[in-house]
């Protein structure tokens, strides 16, 4: 028994030589600052004070106007793109995943094409998209003569959210359809081919046998795509500054806006917990749901 | 096997058609678009191909911009973030898969939760913490806190299962050390890992934007991203000199995403949290 612990002991030591670089890092840049964020939550911190104010503001926050329509964007936002994503990469995945190595990776990378690219570089694209003046959308639909007059896309509050969500999806698919490519190339064919064999019709093959199990990858695609809508920034910043009339304030955007504008640290941080709590409860029902196992 | 021609396989042919036009032409639109003057940039009916070709861009983004100087700390910050994340990860990877050890669990429990939730939400206390450690505005401020995110870990971990534990108890039979048996026997086995990784680190650092923003502000000091996105708010109507900024921030990644796609997609598949 003795004997046992000493080992155990030793490889304790070892083993945690072996982790130290990447723990240092971790508890300084993720754990520290994720406590730091949730005590200053309760402090009135701005660049001259710091004094403990309670949940002042928590109170503050849901009282807050703005607060409030950044938070319906954002649920406008997160109900406008998952089921889009979760269907489009299923389609696209099922249409391309019995083609041959070649056509499969070529289409992974059409659909990856606009992330790799970065935000960046993909939104200067769009912004002439839209533009009012010069932009090929204005261009295509008076051509089409679906509209008549210019549109201002991004600076009319009844169009901005939405050219901003399509925008958002263009760059959200690439990651679900490899997902989903992935999952169903481990379906297994004795089954799909079993039920042809008794008669079942292809819509009757995919939502009895192929569906079930991509289940599980379904799950996950809504979760991290709710996660990422959650968080839509740079989309914002770059084009619309959250205008306008507030009309595409997400929470993070306005989360930046108080903390490196206002310099309002402690409410913003406020902010911080609410989204993180939010986003801990979507990631708890997902194990939830799934049980305890980690695939692949 | 041929397959027969549906109605729906008609379909499924032209959307696809449809859909990787409307894809690649943000790609498309920077790589021509950085060749067209001021004027032909903006031109209605759109000039699908620039006619009169222009460096012109290139030349202003270089010598009135310090458009090298943001390409140059766009590659050293991803390359040594790539660097510093495979070092980290791949050992403690290595030993979450096959030691056993006091804390085990709660550490790794306390890594996935920490993976769950975006980085984007403490990025205050951690902008704090950057000034605080007097780093703000340099390499570092970007670099340090994107080694502790422990995705890589977790992808290690995955990849480190694969080791047969009858390698590991041989070599320890014949004398190798801790160390010699990391890089001698299991390194080999998880170099696929090593590479999802690496390629997996390098787009995301090259393409976060969101962290260069906060951490970055003097014009030298700034990436490839985040100089056209200050190009782009100082003169937005230039379209031609951000489309070529663009390109210039676009065009290595790319590349870099082509040739690894294999390793990419790898690491994706692998790094996914199911349940």
């Amino acid at each position: 028994m003795k004997k046992v612990n000493k080992l155990r002991m030793r490889e304790s030591i070892v083993s945690y030589c072996f982790l130290a670089p990447a723990l240092v890092f971790f508890l300084l840049f993720v754990l520290v600052p994720m406590i730091m964020g949730a005590v200053t939550s309760f402090f009135n911190y701005t660049m001259t004070d710091f004094s403990f104010v309670g949940i002042d503001n928590y109170i503050k926050m849901f009282g807050d106007k703005v607060f409030q329509k950044s938070l319906i964007n954002t649920i406008i936002i997160v109900i406008g793109s998952v089921p889009i994503v979760v269907g489009f990469s299923l389609f696209v995945a099922s249409q391309t995943y019995e083609r041959s190595a070649f056509t499969r990776s070529f289409f992974r990378w059409v659909f990856f094409l606009p992330v790799v690219t970065g935000t960046v570089a993909v939104t200067v694209v769009w912004k002439w998209i839209y533009d009012p003046l010069s932009g090929i959308m204005n261009y295509i639909l008076k051509t089409g003569h679906v509209i008549d007059q210019n549109i201002m896309w991004l600076g009319d509050k009844r169009y901005a959210l939405m050219a901003i969500i399509i925008i958002l999806l263009t760059t959200a698919v690439g990651q679900p359809i490899i997902l989903y490519i992935a999952s169903m190339g481990n379906i297994d064919k004795s089954l799909v081919e079993a039920a042809e064999v008794d008669g079942a019709n292809k819509f009757q093959v995919f939502w009895k046998i192929k569906w079930p199990s991509l289940l599980p990858t379904t799950l996950y695609i809504v979760v991290i795509t709710t996660i990422n809508s959650f968080q839509c920034f740079s989309l914002i910043q770059l084009l619309t500054s959250g205008g306008p009339n507030y009309s595409t304030t997400t929470i993070m955007y306005y989360l930046y806006e108080q903390a490196f504008k206002q310099s309002n640290y402690g409410y913003a941080n406020t902010m911080g917990v609410f989204l993180a709590l939010l986003i801990g409860l979507i990631s708890f029902a997902q194990f939830k749901l799934l049980g305890n196992d980690v695939e692949y | 096997m041929k397959k027969k021609i549906t109605p729906f396989s008609i379909f499924s042919i032209t959307s696809l058609g449809i859909l990787t036009v409307i894809f690649v032409f943000p790609f498309y639109w920077i790589m021509t678009g950085a060749f067209k003057s001021q004027g032909d940039a903006i031109k209605i009916p759109p000039q699908w191909w620039p006619e009169a070709p222009t460096l012109e861009n290139f030349e202003k983004l270089l010598i009135q911009n310090p458009a090298g100087q943001w390409l140059l700390n766009s590659i050293l910050i991803a390359g040594l973030t790539t660097l510093a994340v495979c070092l980290t990860s791949s050992l403690a990877g290595y030993v979450l898969a096959k030691k056993r050890f006091y804390g085990q669990k709660m550490l790794f429990s306390i890594f996935i939760m920490a993976m769950a939730l975006p980085k984007q939400v403490i990025i205050v206390p951690l902008v704090r913490m950057i000034s605080f450690l007097n780093m703000h505005d340099s390499m570092m401020a970007v670099i340090l806190p994107l080694i502790g995110w422990p995705f890589g870990v977790f992808l290690m971990k995955q990849f480190s299962e694969n080791v047969p534990k009858e390698l590991l108890e041989s070599a320890k039979i014949d004398g190798c050390n801790e160390l010699r048996t990391f890089s001698n026997i299991v390194l080999p086995i998880v170099k696929p890992g090593v590479a999802s990784l690496a390629i997996f680190t390098f787009i995301n650092t090259w393409n976060d934007y969101f962290m260069q923003l906060v951490m970055l502000s003097s014009r030298d000091n700034l990436t490839i991203s985040l100089g056209v996105a200050t190009l782009q708010a100082e003169l937005s109507t230039n379209y031609g000199l951000i489309m070529a900024g663009a390109a210039l921030a676009a065009v290595p990644i790319v590349t870099v995403f082509l040739v690894f796609q294999k390793s990419f997609t790898q690491g994706i598949t692998m790094g996914a949290v199911k349940g």
